[in-house]
């Protein structure tokens, strides 16, 4: 027996414990403080964000395992961790106008999220069935606090407590799978897992097992049919909560369900692919229809999300290291190009107060040229209309996808793009070809920059995909 | 002289450039708040145009030229005896195609270039005072010189596809013109049907150049001219018959010029495109482009040297074109439709003069022809104008005293168009009946019977048109007729030029046309096969043949003067005891009536079928409409069962699972 914890072990999860450090520092920071508190813990936290990113990218190299192989490090979470971190950071810096506004700041909502964030990473990193609950639940009941920040606001505190009854089950579903799992192969580990399935067949208790651990995965990407929850929850919850639910989450989760598949069930692939494909293709389909439906921008994004994390779920049904590097790349186009739009919802804003409604957009295109210009590049991307960023994102998923003989998930992704197309350019339609109504408050630096740098990023990606596809590449093969 | 070629056949180009878009975005700019000082017209009634003048002057100014320089050109080749071949630049090189910008300068070009500019550049300077009251000037002069630039690429065309370039271009234009009142419903109609009538000639010009092609691998002039001679005699299989391959190549050339030139069956557009400005009557549809098909029998003349039956139908179209089109003149109460008829009918003489082999004299007629329907029109359209745009002859009468000069000139051109000795229809158009009978064949005989009553109903519709509008009673109302004004100087002057050319031009140049000179001044332009006397024997008809298109026409002013001055009560009483006569000459033959039981409402039957019930029906409601309200239905269904109750979220959670176990129980399982 191994003593508990080691310098190595320490020093592989220096980023987490570093972090969470900081956020019980800041915690007393603001709890001790006389003054308010709150701009000051933001500060911190976007700093106690980047150095994270720093420590993540700079004190480990090559794949490192730690506490008996239930945490592992490698390129594949470092990429998905930096892109965690950055997602956090972004969504920090956008919410200090809106929280102001909306007389909600408080300085526990930045430690919240360095909280989630820490959970995420331990997620991330995750090589053991313990671990991975235990990172999930970290994140989990962050979020569901920051669901409810807005306490006073029934809307909210219906969005937190249906995410926590919903999410709850969730939990529930997902340790029976994980006992399952541990009853029929005698080990938690990912590791320990993949050697047993090696040896024998599988029965079919560990596939059962397996379902209900993809269920409760698929719960926290939100997708069908386990994604009910997710209009509702981004609807009742702060616009900046939601853009936070629908980013850095996302990721962490997308990247937990890759490793929970790739490591330990690699043997019995042909399994798991099989309800990855109607998860996936069920989300594609749903996320499509659904959205038409909508008249709140943010509701539509909730459908939205929940369509492109069938994409995404379309390269992990590949199930190679191709499909790996395609979810990475649309994960990233989706992280950057999700934060801008969100950044702009957090724009719509009047003397009245801040606008959800698809109506508000109208005749966008006349009263400010440029915001309608690149909100519009968005939606093309979303929409996966070349030469834009998000093009590529699916592009890669589809090749796949294509490459393992998933031919028809593939034309069935297609095809759903093309009706989710329709409430995208919808959106396009009411900016350019309505009358325009009152002119938006003019928004804050950094909310400019925010949408500024991710229309920017969208339009040129094309130009700049090469390194992009190149780290994905490292990050996926890191994984087989 | 290569310079000079290139000036008359761009310099319109760059006219209709700078015009139309220049004087386009000037007229804009000034919008309708400009002044009024600025009028050519001194007719004091409304002045509706305030845009820039400067695009008429400088469309004008560039065709003056232009005409000038064509006159140069036509003594230096045509009397000159030069031959010049311009190369513009590459244009169509693929596999076995070739095909450049090149200007081919013959005597038949030269002097199409003399009748195309000539009658451009007065047409342009009429059309200062005809329209300028018209709010679209700049856009005007701009068709004006497109077309002109088109006819001339038409002319000097070095190959069937420049041909066929110029050809379309002219079509192009025409359609424009006719439509430029495009407020006007029946101005839209005439246009598209002008448009489509000529689809169906095009179809067959272009069938026949696509078979020239596929018999000679060229459609350069010079290659497939030469090579003509070794086809003779062949057959080439067409639609499953091996027919011979002179006689389809050249029956669906002519195809074309029977579209083009308003010839029997495809005759209908020319009378309905008089919805168009008077000049653009004149010019277009009447001196110029509908002649375009009479320059492509010419200009293929080789090949049709090489298929009697070819030439017969020619011949026959053409006799039958002459003789219906002037019944048809006879009874129409329109001054321009009379006029349009009067067209059709005359170019029914020169296709006849191409179908026996008498190029040069079909040539001759084009030219003079040219120039007296043109005074013909412009002179109509002075009468138009003073009669605040009525055009019905029926509500005209007694103008003389008030439009002397008009009346002149109208005179002028009628004697022209009569064939009154010594004028410039004397000599063409005689020439072309004499030519007939020297044919000596059926067809001939024929057609000579038939060109003569032509020739009788022509005097007669000419004169009655003459009786109607400047003698008897005047039966326009006093507030018209108080109106009536002589036409500005502007429109004055080329009625004088043109009427000088209606009286001199034949008298001047039939040596070189058809008399002694004729072998020396066309050249090679024109091909005849060695045994073609054509030209030679119509010198020799017996006298009554020479002296029987004059009688034709005393006939016909004698009745004509009968009917209107003498007793005008009589025609009335002739078509009431001959209604189904009258009726049948009055309604063109119903040839619009058949065309439209037959062709045009099947059509659109078929089309409002394929429309209503194959797209509306069964393509949008299974495939777009379909789908997108499947997508709705659909969408609908999905936005229900997001009810909010957390018991329901959690049940298609279960739900989920358990349907995915079920699958791998009894499905995916090993």
């Amino acid at each position: 027996m191994r003593n508990i914890l080691t310098i190595a072990d320490a020093a592989a999860a220096l980023p987490e414990i570093a972090l969470v450090t900081a956020a019980m520092a800041l915690l007393m920071v603001g709890v001790f403080r006389s003054k308010p508190a709150t701009d000051l813990v933001t500060s911190l936290s976007l700093f106690v964000l980047a150095a994270t990113a720093a420590l993540v990218m700079f004190s480990s190299s090559g794949t490192v395992d730690a506490f008996n192989g239930a945490f592992v490090v490698d390129t594949f979470a470092r990429v998905m961790k930096v892109m965690v971190l950055f997602g956090s950071a972004i969504t920090v810096t956008m919410s200090v106008h809106f929280m102001k506004l909306e007389r909600i700041e408080r300085f526990e909502y930045p430690i919240l999220i360095l909280l989630a964030t820490a959970g995420m990473m331990a997620m991330i990193s995750a090589n053991d069935l313990i671990a991975l609950y235990m990172g999930l639940e970290l994140q989990s009941l962050s979020l569901y606090v920051l669901a409810a920040i807005n306490r006073d606001s029934a809307r909210s505190s219906e969005a937190g407590l249906k995410y926590f009854v919903l999410g709850a089950i969730s939990s529930g579903m997902l340790l029976y799978g994980c006992s399952l799992i541990y009853g029929f192969t005698g080990v938690t580990s990912f590791a320990g897992i993949a050697d047993t399935l090696k040896q024998g067949e599988a029965g079919i208790g560990l596939i059962f097992g397996l379902v209900f651990l993809i269920a409760g995965l698929a719960f926290k990407v939100s997708a069908v049919p386990f994604h009910m929850w997710t209009p509702d929850v981004y609807e009742g919850s702060p616009t900046p909560v939601t853009a936070f639910f629908a980013a850095a989450p996302k990721i962490a989760a997308i990247a937990l369900f890759v490793r929970a598949m790739v490591t330990p069930f690699s043997s019995i692939a042909s399994d798991w692919q099989q309800v990855i494909v109607f998860i996936s293709i069920a989300s594609m389909v749903l996320g499509a229809f659904a959205a038409i439906g909508q008249s709140n921008i943010k509701r539509l994004l909730a459908y939205s999300s929940i369509g492109h994390m069938g994409y995404a779920l379309v390269g992990l049904a590949a199930g190679s290291a191709e499909g790996v590097r395609g979810v990475v790349i649309y994960m990233a186009i989706y992280l950057i190009t999700t934060l801008g739009t969100f950044a702009f919802v957090l724009a719509m804003r009047r003397q009245t107060g801040a606008l959800e409604e698809i109506s508000d957009l109208s005749g966008l295109a006349q009263n400010n040229k440029m915001l309608a210009f690149i909100l519009a590049m968005l939606m093309f991307s979303l929409a996966g209309i070349p030469p834009l960023a998000g093009f590529f994102g699916k592009y890669f998923v589809f090749l796949a996808a294509i490459k393992a003989d998933l031919i028809w998930l593939a034309v069935i992704g297609v095809v759903s793009s093309v009706v989710s197309a329709y409430y995208y350019l919808n959106i396009i339609r009411v900016m350019y070809f309505e009358e325009p109504v009152d002119n938006f408050d003019s928004m804050p630096t950094e909310l400019r920059m925010i949408i500024g740098a991710s229309g920017i990023f969208v339009i040129v990606f094309v130009a700049l995909a090469g390194p992009v596809i190149d780290v994905a590449r490292a990050a996926a093969n890191s994984l087989f | 002289m290569e310079t000079l070629f290139l000036l008359i056949v761009f310099l319109p180009l760059i006219g209709a450039i700078i015009a139309g878009v220049g004087g386009t975005l000037a007229l804009k700019a000034i919008g309708s708040a400009a002044d009024h000082h600025e009028h050519a017209g001194d007719d004091g009634h409304h002045h509706a145009y305030d845009g820039p003048r400067w695009p008429a002057l400088l469309t004008t100014g560039l065709l003056l030229f232009c005409a000038v320089l064509s006159w140069i050109a036509f003594f230096d080749v045509a009397i000159g005896e030069q031959q010049y071949k311009v190369e513009v630049a590459t244009w169509v090189h693929s596999g076995g195609l070739a095909a450049d910008w090149a200007l081919r300068i013959d005597t038949l070009t030269a002097v199409m270039l003399v009748v195309v500019n000539t009658v451009s550049s007065l047409v342009h300077l009429y059309s200062i005072g005809y329209m300028s009251h018209d709010p679209h000037q700049p856009r005007f002069f701009a068709f004006l010189s497109l077309f002109t630039f088109a006819m001339l690429m038409l002319v000097t065309s070095d190959n069937l596809l420049q041909m066929f370039f110029g050809w379309e271009g002219v079509g192009l234009a025409s359609y424009l013109l006719i439509g430029f009142w495009y407020k006007r419903p029946s101005a839209n109609a005439a246009a598209i049907k002008a448009f489509v009538v000529n689809r169906v000639g095009d179809f067959g010009f272009a069938l026949g150049i696509f078979g020239i092609y596929w018999t000679f691998g060229s459609i350069e002039f010079d290659t497939i001219f030469n090579a003509a001679p070794t086809q003779a005699g062949k057959t080439i299989e067409f639609l499953g018959y091996n027919l011979d391959t002179m006689t389809v190549l050249c029956l669906l050339l002519f195809m074309g010029a029977m579209g083009k030139s308003a010839q029997f069956l495809l005759h209908t557009w020319l009378p309905d495109a008089m919805e168009g400005p008077t000049p653009v009557s004149a010019l277009i549809h009447a001196a110029t482009m509908v002649t375009a098909g009479v320059f492509l029998v010419a200009r293929m003349s080789p090949f049709f040297e090489l298929s009697s039956t070819a030439a017969m139908t020619v011949t026959l179209i053409g006799a039958i074109t002459a003789f219906f089109a002037a019944t048809v003149g006879l009874v129409q109460n329109d001054i321009k439709r009379v006029i349009a008829y009067s067209t059709c009918s005359q170019l029914g003489y020169m296709f006849v003069a191409m179908g026996v082999g008498a190029y040069g004299v079909g040539i001759f007629h084009l030219f003079t022809h040219a120039f007296f329907k043109a005074l013909l029109f412009l002179g109509s359209g002075s009468v138009i104008h003073a009669m605040s745009d009525e055009q019905d002859m029926r509500e005209m009468g007694g103008l003389y005293p008030h439009l002397k000069k008009t009346w002149a000139m109208m005179l002028i051109g009628t004697l022209a168009l009569t064939g009154f000795p010594l004028t410039a229809g004397y000599f063409s158009k005689d020439a072309i009946i004499e030519g007939a009978f020297a044919a000596d064949t059926a067809i001939g005989t024929f057609a000579f019977t038939l060109l003569v009553v032509a020739a009788f109903c022509t005097s007669f519709y000419s004169w009655r048109l003459m009786f109607m509008t400047f003698h008897g009673r005047p039966r326009a109302t006093k507030e018209v007729m108080s109106h009536v004004h002589e036409s500005p100087n502007v429109m004055l002057v080329p009625l004088y030029l043109l009427a000088a050319g209606a009286l001199l031009a034949g008298y001047v140049f039939k040596e070189y046309f058809v008399g002694h000179d004729e072998a020396l001044f066309w050249g090679e332009a024109l091909y005849r096969a060695p045994g073609n006397t054509i030209v030679e024997a119509l010198h020799h008809v017996p006298a009554m043949v020479k002296y029987s298109p004059f009688i034709a026409m005393v006939l016909g002013f004698g009745l004509a003067w009968l009917f209107y001055i003498k007793n005008p009560k009589l025609p009335v009483a002739l078509a009431e005891m001959h209604m189904p006569i009258y009726k049948f000459l009055l309604n063109k033959w119903y040839f619009d009536e058949i065309y439209d039981y037959f062709l045009v409402r099947p059509t659109m039957w078929i089309g409002r079928f394929l429309w209503k019930k194959g797209d509306g029906w069964t393509i949008d409601g299974l495939g777009p409409d379909g789908v997108s309200a499947r997508v709705i239905d659909v969408t609908n269904r999905i936005v229900r069962l997001q009810s909010g109750y957390v018991y329901h979220y959690a049940f298609a959670m279960l739900i989920g699972v358990a349907a995915i176990v079920t699958w791998f129980m009894f499905a995916g399982a090993h």
